[in-house]
């Protein structure tokens, strides 16, 4: 256990005074804290003359400002912090000869990939609530609303899926740093694992669905449900796409369906909600609950995968 | 228990696919005893420590490292062998405190005990005045000398001691080689000690080992193996000439 905290405490502190982290927080905080600014001030012109508007505040994680919400952003760039924290994780001891070293030492070969995930871990749980806690303040001056207790809890699990997801993307890393011996090599299978699965499939998943021909005596409204249907089923193998379902369920409590077909706009949210109450906590989690265990499915697997690569990696070879 | 050896190999065999890197090595070592274990490169030295460390699976044959099996037991052998490995690596980052603070955590020594030793084995390998400065901006010696202090800090009933003296200035090497020496004498450490520099070897070794070509070729005193190859007039042979001898025959 202590070998474990030692090497957990050493990968922080190197993460922590890593160039490479500094300037991807920076440049992350920046972007979204002014997202945030303008999705403040969007929201505060719209909501205008409303009466007692509810769960005003979640509003800055899911309105867009300028280009796309909070959320969003997250599930596109989010994984790039798991990636840059993992890809040379391994590979790196490996080229310099401090992996021989460290399990020349009496410590279990799972300490060294258990103490470096969990510092990543920690280092992604720092980032995600700090940028929180920052749109969270900035939410109180521009908007001048307190989020109630039910916001916060759905922040609360906001962030805890988040980091579920960006998690799984710095176990992929650092599977890609066990299995190749090249730093080059790691960084550009992450980098292409990630393009592939948030962007091509969701791409590709569209063109396939929209290739299906129409059936005969079928509706012009079946035919667009059943291809929208397919592509959202093909869709499912993204990470991404199953991040961003949950997420806008759990960030929006008025939000009844994971696959909303037509895009419905604030005024007709609102006047719907007129009929619907907002759903409440449990509910919104009962609904994306299988989006959610397969965000950690896929987390355990890959963790998986690269413990026992690297339990049977012979050790001449490092 | 007393006459236990402290490493104690039977038929143990190494096989990289079709080469065979250990071919039936049978060797004890007593406790207390500076082990001079030689050979050209690539013969399998450095496999068989990694064999004896448990960091290596072996592909036959029995290992006991202070009775126990480092197949089966590696980490109670890990904590009982200090290892200075050829080329190791370091972190750049840290300077020599914070690295051997790091080893003592991994080797779960209480801090202040740890301290201490950190300090004492500063001294002894000549590093605690450049003790603050970053790692990579070590020289090669420098840097071989921390390794020693790793061990020193550890202080492990056996060292495994692969080219220790590599790299370093001949004052560097003079002082290595009296710490390796006291370490046997005062408090008993059994050493291991991989080296081409067979004159410092010759100066250190209670009892050498030659392996060529994975096949341990010579095991004895230097008294012992010069009278095998010269005849007890061979008084005068160095353990260059016997070596070099022992090479040309199995090359030849």
């Amino acid at each position: 256990m202590s070998a474990l905290r030692a090497i957990m405490r050493k990968e922080v502190s190197d993460h922590f005074s890593s160039n490479r982290f500094l300037i991807l927080f920076s440049l992350i905080a920046m972007v979204s804290i002014l997202m945030v600014y303008m999705a403040g001030l969007k929201i505060s012109q719209d909501l205008e003359g409303e009466v007692k508007p509810t769960f005003v505040f979640l509003m800055l994680f899911t309105s867009s400002g300028i280009g796309f919400p909070l959320v969003q952003f997250v599930a596109f760039f989010g994984p790039l912090v798991g990636l840059i924290l993992g890809f040379d994780s391994i590979n790196r001891e490996w080229n310099e000869g401090t992996l021989s070293k460290l399990l020349a030492q009496p410590i279990y070969r799972d300490a060294v990939v258990n103490g470096k995930f969990l510092a990543g871990v920690l280092v992604i749980a720092v980032t995600l609530v700090s940028i929180v806690l920052a749109i969270t303040g900035l939410g109180l001056v521009t908007l001048g609303v307190v989020p109630g207790v039910e916001e916060l809890y759905r922040i609360f699990f906001y962030l805890l899926v988040s980091l579920v997801y960006i998690c799984f993307w710095l176990g992929v890393a650092i599977l890609f740093s066990i299995l190749f011996r090249s730093i080059t090599t790691s960084a550009l299978a992450s980098l292409a694992s990630w393009i592939f699965f948030s962007f091509l499939i969701p791409l590709a998943a569209s063109a396939a669905a929209s290739a299906a021909p129409p059936l005969a005596g079928e509706s012009n409204t079946g035919y667009v449900m059943r291809v929208s249907e397919l592509e959202r089923t093909l869709s499912l193998v993204s990470p991404m796409r199953m991040y961003l379902e949950s997420m806008a369920v759990i960030v929006d409590p008025l939000r009844r369906t994971t696959s909303a077909l037509v895009a419905v706009g604030r005024n007709e949210d609102i006047s719907l909600s007129r009929f619907s109450g907002p759903l409440s906590l449990n509910q919104s989690l009962l609904m994306v609950f299988p989006q959610i265990v397969f965000l950690v499915a896929i987390l355990v697997l890959c963790f998986a995968v690269s413990y026992i690569v690297f339990q049977r990696r012979e050790i001449r070879s490092i | 228990m007393a006459t236990q050896p402290a490493i104690e190999t039977r038929d143990l065999c190494k096989r990289y696919g079709a080469q065979l890197a250990v071919e039936r090595l049978n060797l004890q070592v007593a406790e207390g005893e500076v082990f001079g274990f030689l050979g050209p490169n690539g013969a399998g030295k450095t496999t068989t420590l990694l064999m004896l460390l448990g960091l290596t699976e072996p592909s036959s044959g029995t290992a006991r490292v202070l009775g126990l099996d480092p197949r089966r037991q590696p980490i109670r052998v890990k904590r009982q062998v200090g290892y200075l490995q050829e080329n190791m690596g370091f972190y750049r980052d840290l300077d020599a405190r914070q690295m051997l603070a790091f080893i003592a955590e991994l080797n779960d020594l209480p801090a202040g005990e740890a301290r201490e030793r950190a300090e004492a084995a500063l001294v002894a390998v000549g590093l605690a005045g450049e003790a603050g400065k970053k790692i990579g901006a070590y020289s090669r010696g420098m840097r071989q000398r921390l390794g020693l202090a790793e061990i020193l800090l550890k202080q492990p009933r056996i060292a495994f001691l692969d080219e220790p003296t590599i790299g370093l200035d001949p004052d560097g090497t003079g002082r290595m080689l009296e710490v390796i020496q006291r370490l046997a004498r005062e408090r008993g450490m059994t050493v291991l000690l991989c080296s081409h520099l067979l004159e410092q070897v010759e100066r250190i070794a209670t009892r050498i080992g030659i392996m060529i070509g994975g096949r341990l070729v010579a095991l004895g005193t230097l008294g012992e193996l010069r009278d095998a190859k010269f005849g007890v007039a061979g008084g005068q042979y160095t353990l260059e000439e016997i070596y070099l001898k022992y090479f040309r025959e199995s090359a030849g």
